[in-house]
């Protein structure tokens, strides 16, 4: 019941079955569907802010992080995950044509640009997945995560050590940088108290859900939960989409007169795409 | 499929009565769900008073109904905080969540809006049987081993994230984050089906400001759920995290028996935020509703228009906006910053407001009215009652710096208990008394209503009034015991009072429970519209049809609140006190609420 035509608004709130905002009972429902989905995002995405913050001086730098491209060598800080976003933006927009088909009703153009659309998501999960093999896997020469103990910085301040990781200034692992600024550089060790905290503390390579080479632990463990939180969504969404996609092969949205169902997955599939605009914030960006 | 399809085919047992996708069975089988839940809740809430009451004595009932959890009839410590806890998540959400909302908001929506039924059958019947799935599987959890979850019903970590740290944290912890996650999805797909159907549904000349009241409240309510409880997902997902794959959403640095854990860097507060974020306002989700159906009570029986009908709903839609940035008031004790604190204290105290107006419109509707006192009367006054005396204390505790002084008291215990617990589950009483006859096509004893209500009512109080003084002298909540400490020696004999009333006021409920089962199969038969009532529902034919009406829906006229409507000779408008929804306006008159 896609109405477009404006009615007045004592028609639209009359009753009469008329719907207020010109939309099926099922498109309403996913809508609200979506506000209750983005309010499960929010307070993931809260929690990680607080801890970003509360955690500044030593969070990770995602561009320290994600340097990979596959099939290229060197150091490509975020390279990978603007392609992957740009595909998955894309896959919106061919979602969007799909929908634009259908109200033509054109049973081809639904086909080719929902199949388009199915193809970009799957590309962006596989990436996620290649994104996810680096984090875990990490670097060879790896980082020490530094024992209990305590470390007193240039300006007077003494900081704990527990759990702090001290990543080397390069592979002659003559230097570990620590994580609090000296002005703008970090603090470099070297010399005696260098094997101080190399006996004390513990090398480590990659990352899971207790320990990160690359820095604070709870940026791998909330990394992990929302993109793969987002991930489980972007893969539900293929799913939902390829149920879809073979019934508009089998001519079932043609047979009902609308293809309506294509506007409700699309509606999905733009949430979900839209949420990773948020994640790739939080986590990349910022 | 759409709802306005109608199908006349006979059905079988199966999927008339278990897999039914009917509203009005949907409803009842919320309805005994959610009794047969806070029965058990209630249960559980007179052993732990006896415990309280009579410290360490043995009991012939807590013995028959806790076998190995008491020893010779003495109840073990750590089972006493598993019934706190169980009773707690019972009550507040599969009695007062799901068996109000979900008995009322399925009842009344279709009826009283014109629809023939839900927007989606499919999904309401999920939406039931996901409940019935979370409520098997929280029962299930008090029969494993180390017993059910016992870190509160708000679940705070560490006691919730180390499965070491007490019996219940084990695998009933898991069971019931297992439950509640399940249970969320219920509440989801119904939430969802309530808002849609009341946007869409709605039959010709059904205005949202000729919507009864109890439509506007299930409609508020639905969309507090919808973003209140998504929240609570989040908290409880990062705590199955914590819990269970070793991350630190919620630990710090932590020694559990002597041995240092994993864990680093996370904070407690975290998780108090986000259950908060959905603890405050699931308190109007559990109030809402009854305070809808108490103003369509009080309106009906007391054949007076409501008074203040945007008033009304203007207060239920602030209250609803309110309730969402208040959450930090419950935490003032955590070390939040005092200019924080105040913040959370200035939007606390302003819920005020349209509480007072609530109130003050439910007096003035009361006020020379030829009253009614029908059981489902009595039980509306009463929620007046109780929602006035527990909403002052409410001032009290929103103040941070009062709060600061008798935060996790007995107080505490009483004021939520009288403004929460009580004020809701009389509006549910209110409305199974009040729409009995619309459920069962039988009309429920009027005595033995008296007599539950009255008995309710005083033991109600006596149960929860004396509690405010044990906060105020600094008895903690949820303590297995209090004679350990001679400074609460003076209090033991307010305790065992309030555990004498518990087992009085529990016993009465057995009164409604026959009343209930009694009415229902042997029950005079209800007349169409035995209260002489407006709203649409009541010119639905006795005998449940699917569909609701037979033939053509009702159109609607005006709202439905045309009580002892008098005409400029002080006669009544159409010859009697009431004028149904249905009949069209005379020439000169003018319809209310616009």
């Amino acid at each position: 019941m896609s109405n477009s035509t404006v009615m007045d608004s004592k028609t639209a709130w009359g009753g009469n079955n008329v719907s207020p905002y010109g939309a099926s009972y099922g498109k309403l429902m996913m809508w609200f569907f979506l506000i209750s989905d983005a309010l499960t995002f929010t307070g993931f995405l809260s929690a990680y802010g607080f801890y970003r913050h509360y955690y500044s001086s030593i969070w990770p730098s995602a561009e320290n992080v994600f340097t990979h491209f596959p099939f290229m060598h060197g150091n490509h800080p975020l390279l990978y995950v603007a392609l992957m976003t740009f595909i998955l933006i894309m896959s919106s927009v061919t979602m969007v044509l799909a929908v634009e088909a259908g109200h033509r009703m054109d049973k081809k153009g639904v086909t080719l640009w929902l199949g388009l659309t199915l193809i970009g998501g799957a590309i962006f999960l596989g990436s996620q997945a290649w994104e996810w093999y680096h984090f875990i896997h990490g670097t060879e020469l790896g980082a020490i995560e530094l024992g209990k103990g305590y470390f007193t910085l240039p300006d007077g301040t003494v900081e704990s050590t527990k759990g702090i990781i001290a990543r080397w200034t390069d592979e002659s692992k003559q230097a570990l940088l620590l994580p609090w600024k000296d002005g703008a550089d970090y603090i470099t060790i070297t010399g005696a108290q260098l094997n101080e905290f190399i006996t004390n503390g513990k090398e480590i390579h990659g990352a899971n859900l207790t320990h990160n080479e690359y820095g604070h632990p709870l940026f791998g463990d909330f990394f992990f939960f929302i993109t793969g939180f987002h991930g489980t969504h972007v893969f539900s969404g293929v799913v939902i989409n390829f149920i879809v996609f073979v019934n508009v092969i089998m001519g079932t949205y043609q047979k009902r007169g609308h293809y309506e169902m294509v506007e409700k997955v699309g509606l999905y599939w733009h949430f979900v795409d839209l949420v990773w605009v948020f994640v790739f914030t939080f986590f990349y960006l910022i | 499929m759409s709802a306005t399809h109608h199908h006349h085919e006979e059905q079988d047992f199966l999927f008339k009565y278990i897999f039914s996708q009917d509203h009005k069975m949907i409803s009842k089988q919320f309805l005994i769900t959610g009794f047969l839940m806070g029965f058990i809740g209630m249960v559980m809430s007179t052993l732990f008073r006896l415990q309280l009451g009579f410290p360490g004595e043995s009991f012939w009932a807590i013995d028959f109904f806790l076998g190995s959890w008491a020893e010779n009839g003495v109840m073990a410590p750590d089972k006493y905080l598993a019934l706190v806890t169980m009773h707690g998540t019972i009550m507040v959400f599969f009695l007062l969540t799901a068996g109000l909302s979900g008995t009322f908001s399925n009842l009344l929506i279709p009826l009283q809006i014109g629809a023939r039924d839900m927007a989606s059958g499919f999904l309401n019947m999920l939406s039931y049987w996901f409940f019935f799935v979370s409520t098997i599987i929280m029962l299930i959890s008090l029969g494993v081993e180390g017993g059910a979850a016992s870190a509160g019903w708000t679940i705070y970590p560490p006691l919730s994230a180390l499965p070491q740290a007490i019996p219940g944290s084990g695998l009933g912890m898991t069971l019931w984050l297992i439950s509640m996650a399940i249970f969320i999805a219920s509440s989801l797909l119904g939430s969802l089906n309530y808002i849609v159907t009341i946007l869409n549904l709605r039959t010709k000349g059904m205005t949202m400001t000729r919507l009864p009241l109890t439509i506007w409240a299930f409609l508020v309510t639905a969309i507090l759920g919808v973003l209140s409880f998504p929240v609570l997902l989040s908290a409880a997902l990062l705590l199955i995290f914590d819990r269970s794959f070793g991350t630190s959403f919620y630990l710090s640095d932590i020694y559990i028996g002597g041995q240092v854990l994993e864990h680093s860097g996370g904070s407690p507060i975290l998780f108090e935020h986000l259950f908060w974020f959905l603890g405050h306002p699931e308190v109007y989700i559990v109030l809402l509703p009854a305070l809808g159906i108490t103003s369509e009570i009080v309106s009906t029986m007391s054949r007076k228009p409501i008074f203040g009908y945007r008033a009304m709903v203007t207060s239920i839609l602030a209250i609803a906006f309110l309730s969402v940035i208040v959450w930090g008031h419950h935490m003032f004790v955590t070390g939040m910053n005092p200019f924080l604190g105040a913040v959370f204290t200035f939007t606390t105290l302003l819920i005020a407001i349209p509480s007072a107006v609530k109130v003050f419109n439910y007096i003035t509707t009361l006020w020379k009215g030829n009253i009614i006192f029908s059981p489902a009367m009595l039980f509306s006054i009463g929620l007046v009652s109780t929602f006035i005396s527990g909403g002052v204390t409410g001032l009290i505790l929103g103040d941070s710096a009062l709060d600061i002084n008798i935060h996790d008291t007995y107080f505490v215990v009483g004021h939520f208990h009288i403004v929460m617990g009580l004020s809701a589950i009389f509006g549910m009483f209110a409305g199974v008394y009040h729409w009995f006859p619309k459920m069962f096509g039988r009309m429920m004893n009027n005595t033995i209503g008296f007599f539950h209500f009255w008995i309710t009512i005083v033991c109600a109080y006596g149960v929860f009034f004396p509690m405010h003084f044990l906060g105020l002298a600094g008895v903690p909540r949820r303590y297995y015991t209090n004679s350990e400490f001679p400074l609460f020696d003076n209090m033991l004999d307010i305790n065992e009072l309030i555990t004498w009333f518990a087992i009085v006021a529990a016993f009465a409920q057995l009164l409604f429970v026959f009343n209930f089962f009694y009415s229902a199969l042997r029950g005079p038969r209800a007349s169409q519209n035995p209260w002489r009532a407006n709203s649409l529902e009541w010119t639905a034919p006795v005998e449940h049809i699917h569909g609701n009406w037979p033939g053509e829906i009702p159109e609607v006229h005006r709202w439905a609140y045309d009580y002892s409507k008098v005409d400029e000779n002080g006669d009544y408008v159409n010859g009697e006190d009431f004028i149904s929804q249905v009949v069209p306006l005379g020439p000169n008159e003018k319809d209310g609420g616009h």
